[in-house]
């Protein structure tokens, strides 16, 4: 296998057969690399495409960042049928296997403890849209002609009163939610709401959240989550996985960190 | 309101996961988070810039 290698995820050692002739980045067959009781997943890939300054242009490429994301998704997602993987972050890539065997290594620990910690939990992604939050100028416009400038203020006033509500709705209905759901599952992260124009769905994202959930108990919390359909008038409840616990590799309360303990080497070449 | 069950995976749900969770590991090709996350906010102006005219470049993931 020539190329650098691009590693997906780290394992325990699984028997369970993987889908046949699993592909990963480009297309490259992946391969198990076995290392002191773990496993990396890994793939070789094209310098041309993965040394740093080509890597850095590509990733300013919507088309080549969604292929490559896919790839990714595709190869820790055959994982998670079979084990429970620690998913890499995208991209991250080592000169050759004795890199990888280096990481794993210098990681072996942390790797165990976050391993033991997800071992038979998936990632359930659940959002919460204000359909028709923005403000709309044609039913504006369609309003009663006011009489006076003290109805048109009237008018006005009363029109932003309406949205403020909705919005103060959304926020209970978001927090409430949020509230409810975490308490079913054994971790929660908040993420960043999403830009509008990124979410092809309408509606204004409120609530972005992400719950660590035991396997076992998926399917209650999707009947949970399923349930809160009558409750509010005006908002849109949107569920995605179940994922490999990408947003649970830190353990609670802490920050984005490295659970690979190679930071303090960075730049280091193997 | 309705609960929508995405069979399909939307890249943005993706990028939230694969650009900001995941484990961070400094490989051999260093891209420090900084730069993972200066190429997020680039991805949103990107977007925001779209015209809506123009169909957008970005699909469901099949």
């Amino acid at each position: 296998m020539t190329g650098l290698r691009y590693v997906y995820a780290v394992c325990r050692p699984f028997d369970a057969p993987l889908q046949v002739q699993l592909t990963g980045v480009g297309g490259a067959p992946v391969k198990m690399l076995a290392h002191h009781g773990l496993v990396a997943v890994v793939s070789p890939v094209p310098e041309g495409d993965f040394a740093e300054a080509p890597l850095r242009e590509h990733l300013e490429d919507l088309d080549w960042l969604g292929a490559t994301a896919r790839a990714h998704q595709q190869v820790v997602d055959a994982l998670t049928a079979v084990t429970t993987p620690l998913p890499l972050r995208l991209a991250t890539v080592f000169r050759d296997d004795s890199g990888v065997r280096v990481m794993i290594e210098s990681g072996e620990e942390a790797f165990r403890r976050t391993l033991d910690r997800l071992d038979g939990r998936v990632e359930w992604g659940v959002k919460v849209y204000v359909e028709g939050g923005e403000e709309q100028p044609e039913a504006a416009a369609l309003a009663a002609k006011p009489a006076s400038g003290r109805d048109y203020l009237r008018q006005r006033r009363n029109r932003a009163q309406e949205r403020e509500d909705k919005w103060r709705a959304a926020e209970r209905f978001a927090t409430r939610l949020h509230g409810t759901l975490a308490a079913h599952a054994e971790e929660s992260r908040l993420h960043a709401p999403q830009n509008s124009p990124l979410t092809r769905g309408s509606g204004h994202n409120v609530l972005n959240a992400a719950y660590l959930v035991p396997r076992a108990h998926s399917e209650e919390f999707v009947e949970l989550v399923d349930h809160t359909k009558d409750e509010e008038p005006g908002m849109r409840v949107e569920l995605t996985g179940p994922w490999a616990a990408y947003s649970f590799v830190d353990p609670e309360g802490t920050g984005a960190g490295d659970a690979g303990g190679r930071e303090d080497t960075s730049g280091e070449v193997v | 309101m309705t609960v929508v069950e995405r069979r399909e995976i939307a890249l943005v749900d993706l990028l939230d996961r694969l650009l900001a969770g995941g484990v961070v590991i400094t490989g051999d090709i260093t891209l420090r988070i900084a730069d993972v996350d200066l190429v997020r906010i680039d991805l949103n102006a990107l977007i925001s810039s779209v015209n809506e005219n123009v169909p957008s470049p970005w699909g469901d993931l099949p």
